[in-house]
């Protein structure tokens, strides 16, 4: 999408901003770091991607360049240095000025960042009213030309909604504009595509490198996808565990990556031209506190030696501008970008068909979203439905798993046809086929326990009870790699890809033929989605369970699908195997939808 | 997914992708959003009115058809005072069907003729109009008193979040509201008008024809015995919806974006904090209409709650009629309010009524 003809200017002409060992520590326990030892340059016009996996600081790192902390925790050493001076050193009064104008950020999920009550022309130009720039005429008119920018009607209309009255896109460039409008040198961007669809993700990340460039604004961009930043960033920096693992220009980053964390993140990225068998790291993040001695990352390295748990490696220099944390550096090779590569679904396979939907139309009230959907799903075979947002995908998953019943048309399974809605459908057909939700930090009941989650279907289906079930949650925790011991616990203490797993066990408590997977890994890490896709595969080959997958990523797609449907607008517009679709692709829409999808192959 | 709305369950709420539709609804302007708002009140109008009816047949048959409200009246001069037994089933029209008796009544409640008081035989009307005036005024100015008391002390509160400041707060609030308001005021007497100061009248001496707020040194008590005891829970209400907004994404931003505290307290926060604000004070208000008996008793201040209780042990039904309804309608009207107020500050249900 972008190219580096453009070279960013060295560290002259006092632009961009410079942070000098940084150490961020924890109020109530000062000897416990959440971030240390970072240094990190942006440079005007240039974007730097700040890569890592939840819990490994990055948000941090972005927001103490604005001298913020979240509650709880304090910057205790360290410079931010722009024009001349330390932001971390300057009085309150002044960090405030600074922020917005000169140092700006654009939030994570910005459903939940703009004001709810505040109308979107307002909130645009708040800042440069309280602050008392420009006059009314001319703030109006830079609002309206911010959201033209960015690509948005800049109508009256449009300046009188609401955020709950935007699409997430449109949101997500209202943040964008808002950012961008008192001209900002810096700009902090913390996730802002994370679960937009990759249409709206393209869009959005074209637009921002166009203002940054044109602008020349010094833009770190704060993401756990790596895939996101191959695209956009000039550099990228790695961080695990608070501590910058690895940082280089982009291209060094994708071709050479030197440290076993980034081998590992890029590792877990499934490809749009291969299919491959995804892996996850294996463990967690360790969070402040808990995080081990020596490399940090020595307990999920799978090139660690001894003098990895004794020793605390230094950032050293590999090459210009590259720079590795680990002892190891040198030693382990390089890294080959295809491997666990597998060959596609074979196509050929002969097929025990399970699910048959044909002339499915599905209306909420009277507005029709789903037209004449038509496909199969066989035994042991996972098929994707793939589209952007209002493309009619999680509908039908809905109509399929018995949440919707306002449809026509025949959903059959095994031949039969089944009850519209779940009350209709017999307690075996229930059983049979399981749902899956997107979101498990709201997808499980807080209240329960894992144990108490994972035992409700088979007390309801009647599958075991008493100490029989006991013992086989023990054994489906264990076959989602979670372990007994997470049983008594509440779901508040597990981590978003462990309360997936949590939430696979239920699903399969049921003994299920059919698994209605709903975008299970959007809210979840890169590394983590490629854990689950792991288990789901294995799952599949091991118990020949069926899958209807639903998700906006077409790598996925590749990696886990057999067959793929591409829905727009309600109908299916392209459908066949993953490579036939993927390889030779018909449909402009098809084509449109790979080539807004991030990649690193 | 063009209606997010119809998805219901869990996991739609973290998408912003999902959270509307793709062309994201426009506010529809002009007739149309005025003719839906005009449908969604007549409806709550209808439903109030709904509510009142059977709140009538509720207070009918608790007054006037249970037992012989006339042996209930007379005890035991029941058997000796014929003529007075003759005289009030004359009045309470104790000789017609229940039915016939109750919709005599309603059609009386609603040309405003509320019937004839029993003890004093004369019109409820006149006799009850002044207290009613009375008790209102005594709600109002304690709203007026009591609204931005509670929000002042949430803001307060809020801004020192677990600090000392804010612990010293919610541990008053907390005693305050623990204390019932008899003790209040008692307390609040013998503070500011007998034992230890002599500063303000104990009790209110009204002529039978002016109103209390003619002397206004005689509502400073009675007010202030309410306002404390109704603002604590109107302030540990707001700031507990205050520490939750402040915690949210859109705070972050605003501090982010370089915007002064205050001005994050006053806009970002409590913009979005004032609806279960609005739905308590609500609540204590009609609380407050009906049920003041106890502090109006304290000062003698001639209000309903006062003439409630009068009227209930002279058994004098029409009346307890009467104020039965007032205090049922103060409800529902205020009720009505709140839930008006509650959809206009919260956008996203004022643009779904309107689309």
């Amino acid at each position: 999408m972008t190219t580096l003809d453009t070279t960013p200017p060295p560290e002259a002409a006092g632009g961009g901003i410079t942070v000098a060992d940084l150490r961020i520590g924890l109020t109530a326990r000062p000897d416990v770091d959440v971030v240390d030892d970072i240094d990190l340059v942006l440079r005007p016009g240039e974007v730097v991607g700040l890569v890592g996996e939840s819990g490994s600081g990055k948000t941090t790192v972005g927001t103490s360049l604005l001298g913020y902390t979240r509650a709880g925790a304090m910057i205790e050493r360290g410079k931010v240095l722009f024009e001349d001076s330390d932001v971390l050193a300057l009085p309150w009064q002044q960090v405030r000025r600074l922020r917005g104008e000169e140092i700006a950020y654009v939030p994570q999920d910005p459903a939940s960042a703009l004001n709810p009550s505040i109308r979107i022309g307002r909130q645009i130009v708040e800042l440069m009213e309280l602050r008392g720039l420009g006059t009314a005429e001319s703030r109006l008119q830079g609002a309206r030309d911010g959201l033209a920018e960015v690509g948005l009607p800049n109508d009256d209309e449009f300046l009188r909604r609401y955020a709950h009255q935007l699409s997430g896109g449109q949101v997500q460039r209202v943040a964008l504009a808002m950012a961008f409008l008192p001209k900002p040198k810096v700009l902090v961007l913390d996730e802002p595509t994370t679960g937009l669809d990759v249409t709206t993700q393209g869009m959005v990340l074209q637009t921002m490198g166009e203002l940054c460039r044109s602008h020349g604004v010094a833009a770190l961009y704060v993401t756990h996808d790596l895939a996101v930043v191959a695209n956009i960033a000039d550099r990228v920096a790695v961080m695990y565990a608070g501590q910058v693992a690895e940082i280089g220009d982009r291209d060094t980053i994708f071709a050479h990556p030197s440290h076993p964390y980034t081998r590992a993140l890029l590792d877990s990225i499934p490809h749009l031209r291969q299919a491959r068998a995804l892996s996850g790291i294996p463990g967690r993040t360790p969070a402040p506190g808990s995080r081990p001695g020596g490399c940090r990352f020595h307990d999920r390295c799978a090139f660690a030696v001894e003098a990895c748990a004794e020793q605390e490696p230094e950032l050293r220099e590999r090459g210009p501008g590259h720079e590795v944390r680990c002892l190891r550096a040198g030693e382990i090779g390089d890294w080959d970008i295809s491997l666990g590569t597998v060959p596609d679904a074979d196509p050929q396979r002969a097929r025990e068909v399970i699910l048959d939907i044909a002339d499915l139309g599905v209306s909420y009230g009277r507005t029709q979203v789903v037209f004449d959907v038509g496909f199969d799903v066989a035994r042991a075979e996972v098929v994707a439905l793939v589209g952007e947002s209002g493309s009619g995908k999680t509908t039908i998953s809905r109509c399929v798993g018995g949440l919707h019943k306002e449809w026509t048309g025949t959903i059959g399974f095994e031949g039969r046809p089944l009850g519209h809605g779940s009350r209709k459908r017999s307690a075996a057909d229930r059983k049979r086929i399981q749902y899956i939700f997107q979101n498990p930090y709201l997808s499980l009941n807080p209240r329960l326990t894992v144990e108490q989650i994972v035992k409700r279907p088979m007390e309801l289906f009647g599958i075991a009870s008493g100490t029989e079930a006991t013992d086989r949650v023990a054994e489906l925790l264990e076959q989602v790699a979670l372990g007994p011991a997470v049983m008594r616990y509440q779901t508040n203490r597990l981590s978003g890809g462990e309360r997936q797993r949590v939430a696979i066990a239920r699903a399969l408590a049921a003994e299920p033929d059919l698994l209605v997977c709903d975008e299970i890994t959007s809210a979840l890490d890169v590394s983590v989605q490629g854990s689950i896709v792991a288990l789901l595969d294995e799952l599949r080959r091991t118990r020949g369970i069926s899958m209807l997958f639903v998700t906006h990523n077409l790598a996925l797609v590749r990696s886990i699908a057999a067959r793929v449907q591409i829905l727009s607008a309600g109908r299916v517009v392209e459908s066949g195997p993953v490579a036939d679709v993927m390889d030779n692709p018909r449909e402009d829409y098809t084509q449109r939808l790979l080539a807004n999808s991030p990649r690193i192959d | 997914m063009t209606s997010a709305q119809g998805l219901g369950g869990a996991e739609q709420i973290e998408l912003p992708e999902r959270a509307d539709a793709p062309g994201a609804v426009a506010p529809p302007r002009g007739r149309f959003g005025a003719l839906a708002w005009a449908l969604w009140l007549a409806r709550r109008l209808g439903l109030a009115v709904l509510t009142l009816w059977l709140v009538s047949i509720l207070v009918f048959v608790a007054t006037a058809a249970l037992g012989d409200p006339v042996r209930a009246i007379l005890g035991r001069d029941y058997a000796a005072n014929q003529a007075r037994v003759d005289q009030l089933n004359g009045l309470l029209n104790a000789d017609q069907p229940l039915v016939q008796r109750y919709l005599n009544w309603l059609g009386g409640l609603l040309t405003g003729d509320l019937g004839t008081s029993l003890t004093g035989l004369r019109p409820v009307s006149e006799l009850i109009g002044s207290s009613v005036v009375n008790t209102l005024g005594l709600v109002l100015v304690s709203a007026v008193v009591m609204i931005p008391v509670s929000f002042g002390v949430a803001m307060l509160s809020a801004n020192y979040r677990r600090r000392r400041p804010d612990t010293v707060i919610q541990t008053i609030l907390l005693g305050l509201a623990g204390l019932p308001e008899f003790v209040v005021g008692i307390l609040l007497v013998a503070l500011l008008s007998t034992s230890v100061f002599h500063l303000l009248p104990a009790v209110t001496i009204s002529s039978p024809t002016g109103h209390p707020w003619d002397q206004p040194r005689a509502m400073v008590l009675p007010v202030l015995t309410l306002v404390l005891a109704v603002s604590p829970y109107v302030a540990r209400i707001v700031r507990a919806t205050l520490l939750e907004v402040l915690d949210s994404d859109y705070v972050e931003l605003a501090r982010l974006k370089g915007i002064p505290e205050g001005v994050v307290m006053r806009k970002h926060a409590l913009l979005n904090a004032i609806v279960p604000g609005i739905q308590v004070i609500a609540l204590q208000l009609a609380y407050l209409a009906g049920g003041i008996v106890v502090v109006e008793s304290v000062f003698n201040y001639p209000g309903i709650g006062k003439q409630l209780v009068d009227a209930v042990n002279a058994h004098d039904v029409p009346l307890v009629q009467a104020l039965s309804m007032i205090i049922a309608a103060v409800y529902v009207v205020v009720n009505l309010v709140a839930d008006l107020l509650s959809i206009l500050f919260t956008p996203r249900a004022r643009t779904a009524i309107s689309s």
